[in-house]
Order: C-alpha cells, then structure tokens, then sequence
C-alpha cells in the first residue's frame, strides 16, 4: 500500500519535472531539472529493491553529470540571446501529435503481455537467475548477489565495461583536454578585453 | 572571486566523510549495495566538490593530471592482470577460485580485487572528463 503511494508520487513529480524540461528555456535551470529527474529516478530503484541501480543513478545521474553540464555550460555562452531569430514553425502540429499518440498508445498496449513486477514466472527469471539465487552465495561466499553476478560469474562483462570507461576518458583527453594552442588562448583574452 | 567562508568550511567538513564513505561503498560492496563503479563516482564527486568551492589550480596540485592518466591505465591493468593471473595459475581467465586455497577465499580475492581495479579507473576518468571540461575555459 505504501509502497504504491510512494510510486505514484515519485511517479507525478517525475511526470511534472519532465514537463517543466520541455518548456523551460533556461539551460541552468533545466541542467537543475534533469538532477531532480535523476535523484527521483533513483528513488523509484530504491521503492523496487534495486540499491545498487539507485546507487549509480543518483551518483552518476544526479551528481557527476549535473556537474559536467553545468561546466559545458560555463564554456558555452549563455542562451539567453541566440545570435539568430527563431524562424516561425512551418509545419503543423496535428501529425507529429497523431504519430506521437499511436505509437505511445501501441506501447502501453505492449505492456499489458508483461509479466507484472517480481512474478517469480516471468521469462527473466526462470532461466540464469534462479542459478545465481540458489547457488551464488554457496559458489562465492559474497553475500550481495549483484556483486557476485557483476564482479565473478559476469566478469569478463565486467572487464569491457571498464574499458570503455577507460576509452571515453582517453577520448576526452585527446578531443579537449591537454594544452590549448596558443592563438586560441590569445582570442580568448581579447575577448574578454573587449567584454571589459 | 570573494572567497565564502560557510562554503569553504562545509566542504572541508564534507569531503573526508564522502572519501570514507567511498571506500565504505568500495570495500562493503560485497555485502551491501555498492562496488567499484558507485565507489570510483563517490571518490571523484569529493574532488570536483573541493575544485568546485577552492578552485580548479587547488585541486590539481593535490592530483596532477598525469596521476589521473596513470590511475586510470592502472584500474583497467590490475582488473586485466588479475585474469593474467588466473591463466597463469591454471584456470580460465577470471576464474578467481585458483586464487585462495578454497574456492570462497579465491572468489573473496579476486572480486575484492577486480572491483578495486574498476573503482581506481571510474575515479580516475571521471575526475580527468571533469578536469577537462572545467580546465577548458581558462586561459
């Protein structure tokens, strides 16, 4: 019961921060939103026993990513005047919102095939995940299950991911980080003389 | 910028609990919630809280860039070496159980080890994206 109610208000404050991303213009303000929709998000991963998803969420979602988008934002002007005039929308609304309609009406037809939440007979569960239950903690002594699929069983899974961490942050560094070359360090400082 | 001394205060209080709590995610992650990929975002969000409210010049002296470059190499080479080492003890790659002289003991060692190597790599490159995003403004 409670549980329910929980849901559906993480699920309202969802539905409203989602809305007010959309119609909003401020991109400090919106950087802000997609916190709160990420900290929400994490809330819903606790209601559904999911701590270690919940974890990751409101560390990466709500924290870390919050902060390299409001540093983005510090390198890019702020929008409040857009260099250009927004051209008037040319097409009409009536099609894209149909489109938008069936396709979403077709989705919430696709969910009543499945299985309702925590049935012990859905698919997902009745294949590696009643192995890991009945036999991860007798075949690695590790108390958290998620640990033990992620880290043993998964680790050569494990093994890529962090790869690709290590890929996106030597990207990173060959795309923006390092030295800057000296003339765009010179533009910059007329920049800001001519600001002043 | 004036320094705020309520900021500067906070954060000192604030940034050891958020590294002990980092390694609490770190090494409790085999009986909580937690591991390597939580415990390598926590360590960095310490960091960038410190370059955020001291400065960015502040928090590099105390991690050069080039020790992020390396940590970051070393995460990835400890998770790979550990498989290195399973081969070379006889087992598949990352089958821990060659580690320990029972099968828990080596799995205990392996995971402890292969999530270290990820949570040194997550610390690492998160705090090298934020670094070069941060550090792209300045002149």
């Amino acid at each position: 019961m409670i549980d329910t109610i929980i849901n559906i208000t993480l699920l309202a404050f969802l539905a409203t921060t989602s809305v007010a991303i959309v119609r909003m213009t401020n991109l400090f303000a919106i950087v802000m939103l997609f916190g709160i929709f990420s900290l929400l998000s994490a809330g819903l991963f606790v209601v559904m026993d999911a701590p270690d998803v919940a974890f990751t969420e409101a560390a990466v979602g709500a924290g870390i990513s919050t902060v390299l988008m409001l540093a983005t934002l510090a390198l890019t002007r702020n929008s409040s005047k857009t260099p250009y005039t927004e051209a008037s929308p040319a097409h009409r609304p009536w099609l894209p919102l149909i489109v938008v309609a069936v396709t979403g009406a077709a989705l919430v037809y696709g969910t009543w095939d499945i299985p309702s939440f925590g049935d012990p007979n859905a698919p997902a569960q009745t294949h590696v995940a009643r192995y890991y239950i009945e036999n991860s903690i007798v075949e690695t002594g590790v108390p958290n299950m998620v640990t033990a699929v992620l880290a043993s069983y998964r680790g050569f899974d494990t093994l890529g991911e962090v790869a690709v961490v290590y890929t996106a942050g030597v990207a990173v560094l060959l795309l923006i980080g390092g030295r800057r070359p000296k003339t765009a360090v010179k533009l910059k400082d007329k920049g800001e003389q001519d600001e002043a | 910028m004036k320094p705020n001394l309520i900021l500067h205060v906070v954060a000192k209080f604030l940034i050891p609990l958020i590294i002990v709590f980092s390694l609490y995610v770190q090494f409790h992650g085999d009986f909580g919630p937690g591991g390597g990929f939580q415990a390598g975002v926590i360590f960095s969000a310490a960091f960038i809280l410190y370059a955020l409210v001291f400065g960015l010049d502040a928090a590099e002296k105390i991690i050069p860039s080039q020790w992020l470059h390396m940590l970051a190499a070393l995460g990835l080479v400890l998770y790979a070496g550990v498989g290195v080492v399973t081969l070379l003890l006889g087992g598949n790659y990352l089958d821990y159980t060659v580690l320990g002289a029972t099968q828990i003991a080596g799995q205990h060692l392996g995971i402890l080890l292969v999530e270290l190597g990820v949570g040194i790599t997550v610390g690492a490159v998160m705090l090298i994206i934020f670094f070069a995003f941060a550090g792209r403004g300045r002149t």
